[in-house]
């Protein structure tokens, strides 16, 4: 598929006598919902870190945007426009919401050096505008001064997103943006994804089947670092092999 | 830790504190105790590299036992110069900023590739590398150091009279303290912090996390390659004493006992130390025993340093 936004091919990691990834192939087109779900310890995470640059793998390679950024590090892989979210909050919990995020709009290519080592960053103002809007885009307008560590794990996750989203990525790395969220809080982030993916292409690891069904424009189902299956949700719900991997649990 | 933020009577107090000081060299000069001039010169450039230490170690995370090194570099830097006929600080200064600073660069461009204690062991061994370079170092004195020739000059001005070292050492410790003041509040600042913080996080930001510690580690460096050449002018020698590993460790119980991570923690931390040691030494020549002691208490009942017992520093 020459316009997919992220091509994966035939990657493979190994860790010690564990094969964590065998040979995948995977793509998100762009502007798609890609669901990536499977059973624990299936390698999502392990999948996830080789896409957004945290693990090398052993052999195969990851496209983005048309560019090879296999040996490409976190931070660059970050500049070319594809942003994560972690399964565990990741947020600065001393710092206040929109301060989070200002250091979020910082580190884009476009805010400037940060090698400044004389003007206060309160008094750029520009910063601050800038992550006001990602704030408000998630629903967080009215916790801007609110220090991190005191917003409750919705918040904190909802955080998480605007963090991710200030990077202007044109791919975003959801990893179980859900876990631990109660399903009031699930529901509105079911709710922020949606309006999320108008702008962003999003790769989507999640456990909630329901927020993934209903989410989803493509699903891929990992199975003991294989991929399985691709395919639209009915596609999926219906193929034999995976009902047999979920035993018939969860569709 | 949480980030820097300034008390709202941290500005006034360091003014103060810095009239007291300029005040300092007639007042006891007034009580006829004019050899304290040179053991408050000394303090306020233990200060200087305490706090040089500081924004790696408190700032930036990174824990560093060579930075006496780098302390040595800019003290033999001052006195290699005053051999080459360099007699003038304005040019002498900078230089061994510079030699310090890139001395630092090369370093930290080798130890930051490693974490947590294997950095702290790889700074210790290009420390005593550079320690054993120049006791072996013949032409520049071995074992016994390199002597200056007399102080130097500042701006044409003789630095020979121990108030005028005083003064220059005072100006320049208020300098760094400004320079790291606003460094603090300022991009590089706030970047670093978030580094020590969160590593992981600032790469998925887009953050070149190597960089930004790279830079504070050379920084760090060259502001103590300047201690560095002060100390030489004010004991007249550069020592290989100075750059050994019990020098690093002793500008990092000053940071320890002054407050890592709180902007004056290192000048509060040479303070407390050299205060102590002067006033103890003249009791007991056990006087380590209670130095350990008092770090004992320190560790044990204000972990986060003598700094932070005078105000909350919060996110």
């Amino acid at each position: 598929m020459a316009d997919a936004l992220l091509d994966v091919r035939r990657l493979s990691r190994r860790f010690a006598a564990v094969d964590a990834l065998k040979a995948v192939d995977f793509s998100v087109q762009a502007g798609e919902i890609h669901a990536l779900i499977g059973p624990n310890g299936a390698g999502k995470t392990t999948f996830i870190h080789h896409v957004s640059g945290a693990l090398l793998p052993d052999s195969g390679s990851v496209h983005f945007a048309g560019r090879d950024v296999t040996r490409l590090s976190m931070h660059q892989r970050v500049r070319a426009g594809m942003a994560r979210s972690y399964q565990i909050t990741n947020v600065f919990l001393g710092l206040s919401a929109l301060d989070n995020v200002v250091l979020a709009v910082q580190g884009r290519a476009d805010a400037g050096s940060s090698f400044r080592f004389w003007r206060p960053v309160r008094d750029e103002t520009a910063l601050f505008d800038d992550a006001r809007s990602y704030l408000d885009q998630v629903g967080l307008s009215s916790k801007t001064g609110v220090v991190a560590g005191q917003l409750s794990h919705g918040e904190q996750r909802a955080l998480e997103l605007a963090m991710a989203l200030a990077t202007r990525p044109q791919l975003l790395l959801l990893d179980e943006p859900m876990a631990g969220t109660g399903p009031e809080e699930s529901a509105r982030m079911v709710e922020l994804i949606e309006h999320l993916a108008r702008h962003v292409t999003i790769l989507l690891v999640e456990h909630d089947m329901a927020a993934v069904f209903r989410l989803a424009d493509r699903i891929s189902v990992l199975v003991n670092g294989q991929l399985i299956c691709s395919g639209t949700p009915d596609e999926v719900k219906n193929d034999a092999g995976v009902r047999r991997a979920y035993l018939g649990d969860h569709l | 830790m949480a980030f820097y933020r300034p008390a709202s009577w941290q500005k006034p107090l360091s003014l103060l504190l810095l009239c007291a000081a300029l005040a300092l060299p007639s007042v006891l000069a007034a009580f006829g105790q004019e050899f304290y001039i040179g053991f408050a010169t000394r303090v306020l450039i233990f200060a200087l590299a305490a706090s040089s230490l500081n924004l790696v170690l408190g700032f930036g995370g990174m824990v560093s036992l060579g930075h006496a090194a780098f302390l040595g570099a800019g003290a033999y830097a001052a006195a290699i110069c005053q051999q080459a006929g360099i007699n003038e600080a304005l040019l002498v200064f900078p230089a061994a900023m510079g030699i310090a600073g890139l001395f630092a660069l090369v370093v930290g461009a080798i130890s930051l590739r490693t974490r947590g204690v294997y950095f702290i062991m790889i700074t210790l061994a290009f420390a005593q590398m550079a320690y054993y370079l120049f006791i072996s170092a013949r032409s520049w004195g071995g074992d016994d150091g390199l002597p200056l020739n007399g102080r130097m000059t500042l701006a044409g001005f003789s630095l020979a009279d121990d108030a005028a070292l005083f003064y220059a050492a005072a100006g320049l410790l208020a300098l760094a303290m400004l320079f790291f003041g606003r460094l603090a509040e300022a991009r590089f600042g706030r970047t670093l912090q978030a580094i020590r913080e969160n590593e992981t996080r600032m790469e998925a930001l887009g953050y070149p996390v190597f960089r930004y510690r790279l830079v504070a580690f050379a920084l760090g460096g060259a502001v103590a390659g300047l201690a560095g050449a002060l100390l030489a002018n004010l004991t007249g020698l550069a020592s290989p004493n100075l750059l050994q590993w019990t020098q690093s460790g002793t500008l990092l119980v000053m940071v320890i006992i002054g407050g890592v991570g709180y902007l004056y923690g290192g000048v509060v931390g040479a303070a407390v130390l050299l205060l102590l040691e002067e006033s103890l030494v003249g009791v007991t020549e056990h006087w380590h025993i209670i130095l350990g002691l008092l770090l004992l208490a320190v560790v044990l009942f204000a972990p986060k340093g003598v700094a932070a017992l005078f105000g909350k520093r919060h996110g």
